[in-house]
């Protein structure tokens, strides 16, 4: 197989090209699609006949823990190619997941817990899907943590790589902790095989979200992976022409 | 409108959850720019001192 194609992507002068080229192809629809999701959910949609207006949360809710666990996969898959085809792209790369993921990952326990106040009673509660959520934020600050203790970029690279490996066994826990142990935390009503359990008024402003927060999250790792690249690339003579110009 | 702003009675719990998620994507677009713009800076100061005598 011809693995040329591969080299050429992770080379960091293509890849810090090709970031700045996109960024604003992922920008722009995501600032588009969250307003409109937004409205969708905050005007259009119907309030739920049992949360009334208190489940509109879900629109800014759902999508920032679906980015939480989005951000820290690609993170481990980076880390992984990082480590395995000692690629400084790749590393790079999952440096620049770990920052925008923990504050997502703030994001969605912070609404959930503004959400469990008036429906649950409680701000927080010692369930499985919350604490495997809170464990999803140590991981992320003892990744950056642990980048910022090691002075060698390299080695900073290869632990932190080992580190976010071994923690995303902690993606499914928290993915299937609603159905895999008793949770007060409710089922997904749209993740789920078969069709959505809440009706399309509610569902099409959520799926919006959805795809705005993801587009949102490559638009920012696109800017942070970067300055990364320019952190690795202390003395490429191609450095020198995009930072002068 | 004011029923709006009042979300059902929710209003306590619904504006200060936006109000947290769009204050996080505001300073992760923030964070982000300036992250790219002090690695560029280093990169500047590290050429320019390369090419003094």
């Amino acid at each position: 197989m011809d693995w040329t194609w591969f080299h050429r992507f992770g080379s960091p002068p293509h890849l810090y090209g090709l970031a700045r080229r996109l960024t604003p192809w992922f920008a722009w629809p995501a600032a588009l699609l969250i307003a409109i999701g937004l409205y969708g959910g905050l005007v259009l949609a119907p309030p739920d006949y049992q949360q009334g207006d208190g489940f509109r949360i879900i629109y800014v809710h759902a999508p920032s823990a679906w980015l939480s666990l989005m951000a820290y996969t690609w993170m481990a898959v980076a880390a992984a190619i990082g480590l395995v085809w000692r690629m400084k792209a790749a590393h790079a790369a999952a440096a620049s997941c770990a920052p925008i993921g923990a504050w997502f990952t703030v994001a969605a326990l912070g609404t959930g817990m503004l959400w469990g106040k008036p429906m649950w009673g409680t701000y927080w509660a010692w369930d499985p899907r919350l604490t495997a959520e809170l464990v999803l934020l140590f991981l992320y600050l003892g990744y950056i943590g642990l980048r910022s203790a090691i002075e060698d970029p390299q080695r900073a690279d290869r632990t932190s790589a080992v580190l976010a490996i071994v923690g995303v066994v902690n993606v499914p826990i928290v993915r299937y902790s609603v159905e895999w142990w008793n949770s007060i935390h409710q089922a997904p009503s749209v993740m789920k095989f078969g069709k959505p359990s809440i009706s399309w008024p509610m569902l099409t402003p959520l799926l919006i979200m959805f795809i705005g927060f993801t587009l949102l999250f490559v638009a920012l790792l696109l800017v942070r992976l970067r300055g990364e690249i320019l952190r690795r690339e202390r003395r490429a003579q191609w450095v020198a022409e995009v930072v002068t110009e | 409108m004011s029923g709006f702003f009042a979300m059902g009675g929710y209003a306590g719990s619904v504006w200060p959850a936006m109000a947290l998620t769009f204050g996080i994507i505001a300073w992760n677009v923030v964070a982000a720019r300036r992250s790219l713009a002090a690695a560029r800076a280093a990169a500047r100061r590290r050429i320019s001192m390369e090419d003094a005598p």
